[in-house]
């Protein structure tokens, strides 16, 4: 078993003279004061970090692939840091075909009451690649598997990088591209001959279901069903 | 076929005392009970479910129509509301559920986005459920408002009435095109949603 549970109190490692949270008012479109975890990310992976800017209050860190899961792990594990929560892992694609594609972290740090925007820039041409959190952050599973979906980036070491949104077997590509068609790339026809040809019950595998693990345990009737592939009832 | 003469009836009654006896037309019959007990299979995808909730809640109360009985198992069902977009995902679930509801089954279409993809003329969305099952009544509504989907349900409920019972080919299955799984022609298909308004201009990037 792993550790026993500790909850985590929001601003606890703030001390007790901290000042409440609240709302923001009027905050600048750029700059103002960085997350101090930027400077220690600065002072601790140097080149790695490639910039840091503030945008309305909030910090981003634009990192390089090579050193990202190190950067993760760390703020993840450093008691100075503590980003126990990864609130999202996206992507942004600009209209500007000069500009790199942007994949996007949302990391939260509970105790310390800190927001960190993580970003790894790549670039067009080459393949959409990163390294997967998962490692670090068991919730980026099906955060990552959306962000393959929609933009078809792949993330290196993702125990099972599938689409998730769209069913399997999708081929008109990914449609959060600006390359993407927004009635799709086929006719309407086409679409829905595909998605018809769907089986509605192929995709309850038994990974999916978490019952693997049970399956001796279940019942024997059950076992016969699942052993053989569900099968509707008709 | 001559006339044959018409047997003597065997049944006796009294003509003074009539009670415990209606004449009806069987159709009248069968029809009026048909119409008066339509137990819904309510397929709530988006907006349009809470007003189906809606309407089936104490203001407006379905249960006057013989609905207060919600079926979530198309195997007792006899009306299909579809509520709601379908994307493309849910279609093979949407066509399965109306192949389980035995016959004699209806459909309604309830709103926009059911009846025609409504605002969502994207990758993902089926544009109108009439191209995956067959749709007896459409209610236009983005959402429709209750009365708009009792107004659709008495529409359904006036259809039924004025079935046939001789009629075979009512309950007929519709069985679609083995090779395409579709019911109606792919170029009928893409005829009926060609873009229109908006996304006319949005069917290809700016790339």
């Amino acid at each position: 078993m792993s550790a026993p549970f500790t909850p985590l109190v929001a601003g606890s490692a703030l001390g007790a003279g901290a000042p409440s949270p609240a709302t923001p008012h009027h905050v600048a479109l750029a700059g103002g004061d960085a997350n101090p975890s930027a400077a220690a990310l600065q002072a601790r992976f140097g080149d790695a970090v490639r910039r840091v800017h503030v945008v309305r209050g909030e910090t981003n860190v634009v990192v390089a692939d090579a050193s990202l899961l190190d950067i993760v792990r760390w703020l993840h594990d450093d008691p100075s840091q503590q980003y126990e929560y990864l609130s999202d892992v996206t992507a942004v694609e600009f209209r500007d075909p000069e500009q790199p594609i942007e994949v996007v972290w949302h990391l939260r740090s509970i105790v310390y009451r800190r927001f960190l925007r993580l970003k790894v820039e790549l670039t067009r041409g080459e393949p959409l690649a990163v390294s997967s959190v998962w490692d670090v952050y068991k919730g980026a599973d099906w955060l990552e598997r959306e962000c393959y979906d929609m933009f078809g980036i792949a993330f290196r070491g993702h125990p099972d990088l599938r689409r998730i949104l769209m069913w399997e077997g999708y081929r008109e590509g990914f449609p959060l591209r600006k390359d993407f068609p927004l009635r799709g790339r086929f006719s309407r026809s086409e679409q829905l001959r595909q998605a018809l040809a769907a089986n509605p019950e192929a995709r309850y595998s038994m990974e999916e279901l978490s019952i693997a693990d049970a399956f001796e345990d279940l019942p024997q009737e059950m076992r016969r069903r699942l052993s053989g592939g569900e099968q509707a009832g008709e | 076929m001559g006339l044959t003469p018409r047997p003597e009836s065997t049944v006796s009654y009294n003509p003074a005392s009539q009670e415990g006896w209606v004449a009806t037309k069987l159709d009248f019959l069968v029809n009026w009970a048909r119409a008066s007990s339509l137990w819904p299979m309510p397929f709530g995808t988006a907006c349009c479910a809470i007003e189906f909730m809606a309407s089936a809640a104490s203001d407006f109360d379905l249960a006057r129509f013989g609905m207060e009985r919600m079926s979530f198992s198309p195997r007792q069902a006899d009306v299909l509301i579809c509520a709601g977009r379908v994307p493309f995902k849910l279609a093979p679930v949407l066509r399965r559920i109306w192949q389980q509801m035995p016959q004699p089954k209806w459909a309604i279409s309830m709103g926009a986005c059911a009846s025609s993809g409504g605002m969502f003329d994207n990758y993902a969305v089926v544009q109108g459920i009439d191209t995956i099952i067959p749709v007896d009544v459409y209610v236009p509504g983005c959402p429709p408002r209750p009365e708009g989907l009792i107004y659709g349900i008495m529409l359904l409920q006036e259809k039924v009435k004025k079935e046939r019972a001789a009629d075979k080919t009512l309950r007929n299955e519709m069985e679609p095109d083995p090779k395409s799984q579709l019911y109606i022609p792919p170029s009928l298909i893409d005829e009926l949603s060609e873009p229109f308004g908006n996304s006319v201009h949005q069917t290809r990037s700016g790339l």
